[in-house]
């Protein structure tokens, strides 16, 4: 028998997971589907976290209307999932008298759209704010309503918090058609030949969304525009402390500096169209492309100091905009497409909106959705991390006193404990890959790469999930981390010279 | 919370952590602790399983295992104390120690000496940044040498080994041992970085090609590393991209440089030597908080570990000294620079005054290979103090010079290294 859903949602990246909690607020049975291993697995996973005031966005556009709506929601919701989320405000630097004149212009576009407490700063309160930025630098636009997230965690708390509501995630499973009966949605295959039967689908395929929607007949293209990034080490997450914007093109808000939420200092975005949907390749060209818009900002970015560089892709429709809309036919097939920047600023919103197309269409439907509401814990409990207790270490203690797994030390470079790892493996919605550890608890994600705890953690996954190192992988199946078994050589050192022997 | 106190406390149980805690206790210290981050004693060396430690420290070729045992051995016999599985999350200036285990918690330490043992990581593909996707199957040669020696799995079988520092060449022949097909080593210099007898013994005897002028200048592969754009480099270090060629390959070593892990150092606002990328240190191998010493990897990178045992046992006779208070500073320090041709000297500089020794051993590196030179030393009047010559010179092995401290004169303020041309100069 084919299991049974109201809704499906097609991916897993930062707007399927919001339109999952929003709806898990109804008493209704919802499953999300996601390809990859883990949810944020495409664009949600490398992009510049931020979340964006919104006074630069057209109201004319869906996409600038959706980020003014969603800024202010974004308190509550980092609040009760949990996911550290800064206010620290973003400026957009300029050079010449022309410059000033455009950020004074924008600076009255984003008051008459009700962006609150903008400010234009001269050359001395711009160096006051940001003492390393280039010097001829005079003159920016202060928005202290822009934040900094991290978008996978962001994602992934989503998700989290939506399989506490009743959501049911299904990882590794692509949509390889969708059935449709008599002009209404029927449901979805997977690439495991199983049947899912719903009555409604909500396309938030991200890259991907024109081929599902194709399988409805519905006819767009989605172009990805990669993205390069640098990210730093945590050394240097203080030489900014805004987001800072250069001038803005056509194309883009532009090569960004910013701190990120973990304390890193990431450079980035450049904006290209590539072919690939999964051409995720830095180059050499790109990262030299992220590198002069960097340091025309700030001269003395460290080189040394890059410890990952990575690239993203946005997914973007000819139109520029956001495309959420029910389609007339198949009846129950909401289109969440075109989500590229602001997107991760406007999910919230987009989440609301989706919420408010299903209570348009829930009648129209073969048979009618009802939407009541359900009793909807939209909190997370706070995981414990040793990362936020350094300057509380006697409350750490009281953490280890509870479990000792809080005091062994697994990743160096992040300080992070075996029972923060082991922590996130007991949750009822887990990724047990390298990447998905790496994203929860940052162990693997420091200077080192990986490069001394890789081997820890993959023992810790394969013995959590019980399976064999040979079967932990970097991000699912085919990225397996080992070959094969050479010899049991484990020494047993750490019995002849255990601990408290010598104490 | 635990809160101790110790006269000496030792900040990783690597080669240098051992023999430091052996070298202070027989000078006299037996309140020492030990604190080691990993499950065992020895350090890197565990899983160093070839030989050729020991040759010069002990007269014999050992396996890193061997070399590291015989310090164990006695470490435990002594009255060191041990806490194993422990990280250092902080030191202060005034040497005051937080660390945390699973056995205690957070540990809070007070200590009169500290001797930084830390060791160094491997640079990451990061750092280097190739162009291309992010598969599994790319990983630094030291991270492939513990999956392979201490967990006993094989991490791929068709392998391109990045880079032809020591680690690098020691790999291409392990995994070609394990029965996987090492397909070369690429080195973007026109020399190995790595030492000689390692070329030979890895590579060559294996069959295995070093390819010098050569990079890696894109990644393929999914899921798993499928393959490597590998091309040769111009004098500018510049892919010439006309002689790209892909190669198929599931697994990429790094073996690209050695970075000493310094983070406590810089947590505590130690003074740091960029040339050498670790503290600043005099001929005790104290830093510049009186006290604090650094030895082995984490001050500079060594190509043998029977020095960084010699550099640890500096470090420890001094640190018994500052504890017992035994020490005479000169009434000026010298500064040690590296003039033209030397990447780095240690120590950086010469504080103490000590009548018992005759000479004060330098460390340096050239920046690039030279035949037939003099490493000529000069006061801060350019008067020359002392010249020494060298058949052959590499930045890949390390070079030490005795230097005779009755040749130092008492009001010089700086000597300086020069590597010069056979010639140059006065003969010894």
């Amino acid at each position: 028998m084919s299991a049974k859903f109201d809704i499906v949602i097609i991916g897993g990246g930062v707007i399927g997971t919001a339109i999952a909690r929003r709806l898990s607020r109804y008493e209704l049975d919802i499953c999300l589907l996601e390809k990859d291993a883990d949810v944020a697995s495409g664009t949600s996973k490398a992009n510049s976290g931020i979340i964006h005031a919104g006074y630069n966005a057209a109201v004319d556009t869906l996409k600038g209307r959706l980020n003014i709506k969603s800024n202010p929601l974004f308190d509550k919701i980092a609040e009760d999932l949990k996911v550290p989320f800064k206010r620290i405000g973003s400026l957009v630097v300029g050079f010449t008298e022309e410059d000033k004149e455009w950020l004074k212009k924008e600076k009255e576009m984003g008051e008459s759209k009700g962006i609150k407490d903008l400010q234009l700063l001269d050359q001395k309160e711009l160096l006051h704010q940001e003492p390393e930025i280039h010097s001829e630098a005079s003159a920016a636009l202060y928005a202290p309503t822009a934040g900094i997230i991290s978008p996978y965690k962001l994602t992934i708390a989503q998700a989290e918090n939506a399989v506490k509501n009743g959501v049911e995630i299904k990882l590794l499973s692509e949509v390889v058609d969708i059935r449709t009966k008599n002009g209404y949605i029927a449901g979805v295959i997977l690439n495991s030949g199983e049947e899912i039967k719903t009555k409604v689908i909500i396309n938030a395929a991200g890259l991907y969304a024109d081929e599902i929607a194709a399988m409805v007949g519905e006819r767009y293209k989605i172009t990805p525009r990669k993205g390069e990034y640098n990210l730093f080490d945590k050394e240097y997450g203080d030489l900014v402390n805004h987001v800072i914007f250069p001038m803005p093109s056509k194309e883009s808000k532009g090569i960004l500096i910013t701190p990120t939420v973990d304390g890193n200092l990431l450079l980035g975005p450049n904006s290209n169209p590539v072919e690939e949907k999964d051409d995720l390749a830095v180059t050499k060209e790109g990262l030299e492309e992220i590198w002069q818009g960097g340091t025309s900002l700030y001269p003395n970015l460290p080189r040394d100091g890059v410890i990952a560089s990575f690239a993203g892709l946005r997914a973007t429709l000819p139109s520029d905009d956001f495309k959420i809309e029910a389609l007339n036919e198949p009846v129950g097939f909401i289109d969440v497409a075109g989500i590229q920047s602001p997107g991760l600023s406007s999910a919230p919103a987009i989440a609301n909106m989706v919420a408010e197309i299903l209570d348009d269409i829930r009648t129209s439907l073969q048979e009618e959705l009802k939407l009541i509401e359900a009793n909807f814990l939209p909190e997370l409990e706070k995981q414990p991390s040793f990362q936020d207790y350094k300057q509380n270490l006697h409350e750490w203690q009281q953490i280890f006193l509870q479990n000792k797994k809080y005091g062994e030390v697994i990743c160096r470079c992040e300080h992070v404990t075996r029972g923060e790892i082991e922590a996130e493996l007991d949750k009822e919605f887990i990724s047990p890959t390298l990447n998905g550890i790496k994203r929860r608890t940052r162990a693997g994600g420091g200077r080192c790469q990986g490069g001394f705890c890789g081997p820890r953690i993959a023992e810790i996954i394969a013995e959590k999930i019980g399976i064999s190192p040979l079967e932990v992988t970097k991000s699912g199946p085919g990225s397996e981390i080992l070959w094969t078994r050479v010899k049991d050589v484990k020494p047993d050192r750490d019995i002849v010279y255990g601990m408290g022997d010598k104490s | 919370m635990i809160r101790r106190k110790h006269e000496l406390v030792i900040i990783g149980a690597g080669p240098a952590g051992l023999a430091a805690a052996l070298e202070a206790e027989k000078a006299g210290i037996d309140d020492i602790l030990l604190i080691e981050r990993d499950e065992y004693l020895g350090g890197i060396l565990q899983q160093c399983i070839h030989n050729g430690f020991g040759l010069d420290y002990f007269g014999e070729e050992l396996t890193g295992p061997e070399y590291a045992e015989r310090f164990i051995e006695d470490v435990i016999a002594s009255k060191t104390k041990i806490k194993l599985k422990t990280m250092v999350i902080d030191i202060s200036q005034d040497k005051k120690i937080t660390a945390l285990n699973e056995e205690d918690g957070m540990m809070f330490i007070e200590a009169k000496s500290i001797i930084l043992a830390m060791g160094c990581r491997e640079r990451t593909r990061e750092a280097i940044q190739i162009p291309g996707t992010r598969p599994a199957g790319i990983l630094t040669a030291g991270t492939a040498q513990r999956f392979i020696n201490i967990e006993g799995y094989l991490p791929g079988e068709k392998v391109v080994i990045l880079g032809s520092g020591d680690i690098g060449l020691i790999m291409a022949r392990r995994m070609a041992l394990e029965g996987a097909k090492v397909k070369g080593v690429l080195e973007i210099m026109p020399y190995s970085s790595g030492l000689v007898r390692n070329k030979v013994q890895c590579l060559d005897d294996f069959g295995i090609p070093l390819k010098l002028n050569h990079t890696i200048n894109r990644i393929y592969g999914k899921q798993r590393l499928e393959a490597v754009d590998i091309v040769e480099v111009d004098e500018n270090l510049q892919p010439k991209l006309e002689t790209k060629k892909r190669v198929e390959c599931d697994t990429l070593l790094l073996s690209v440089g050695l970075i000493p892990e310094n983070e406590l150092s810089k947590s505590m606002g130690l003074k740091l030597a960029e040339n050498s990328q670790g503290p600043y240190v005099n001929e005790l191998r104290e830093t510049d908080i009186p006290g604090v010493y650094a030895c082995g990897n984490v001050l500079q990178v060594h190509d043998l570990v029977d020095y960084v045992s010699e550099e640890a046992e500096v470090a420890a006779r001094a640190a018994a000294d500052f504890i017992n208070d035994n020490l005479e500073r000169r009434n000026e320090e010298v500064e040690v620079i590296p003039g033209e041709g030397i990447n780095y000297v240690i120590p950086h500089k010469i504080s103490y005054k000590d009548d018992s020794r005759k000479l004060v051993r330098h460390f340096f590196r050239v920046s690039e290979p030279q035949e037939n030179v003099k490493i000529n030393i000069y006061d801060d009047s350019q008067q020359k103090l002392a010249g020494f010559s060298r058949e052959i010179v590499t930045p890949g092995e390390i070079e030490t010079i005795k230097l005779p401290e009755k040749l130092i004169p008492d009001n010089t303020k700086e000597i300086t290294f020069v590597l010069e041309d056979e010639g140059e100069g006065i003969n010894e």
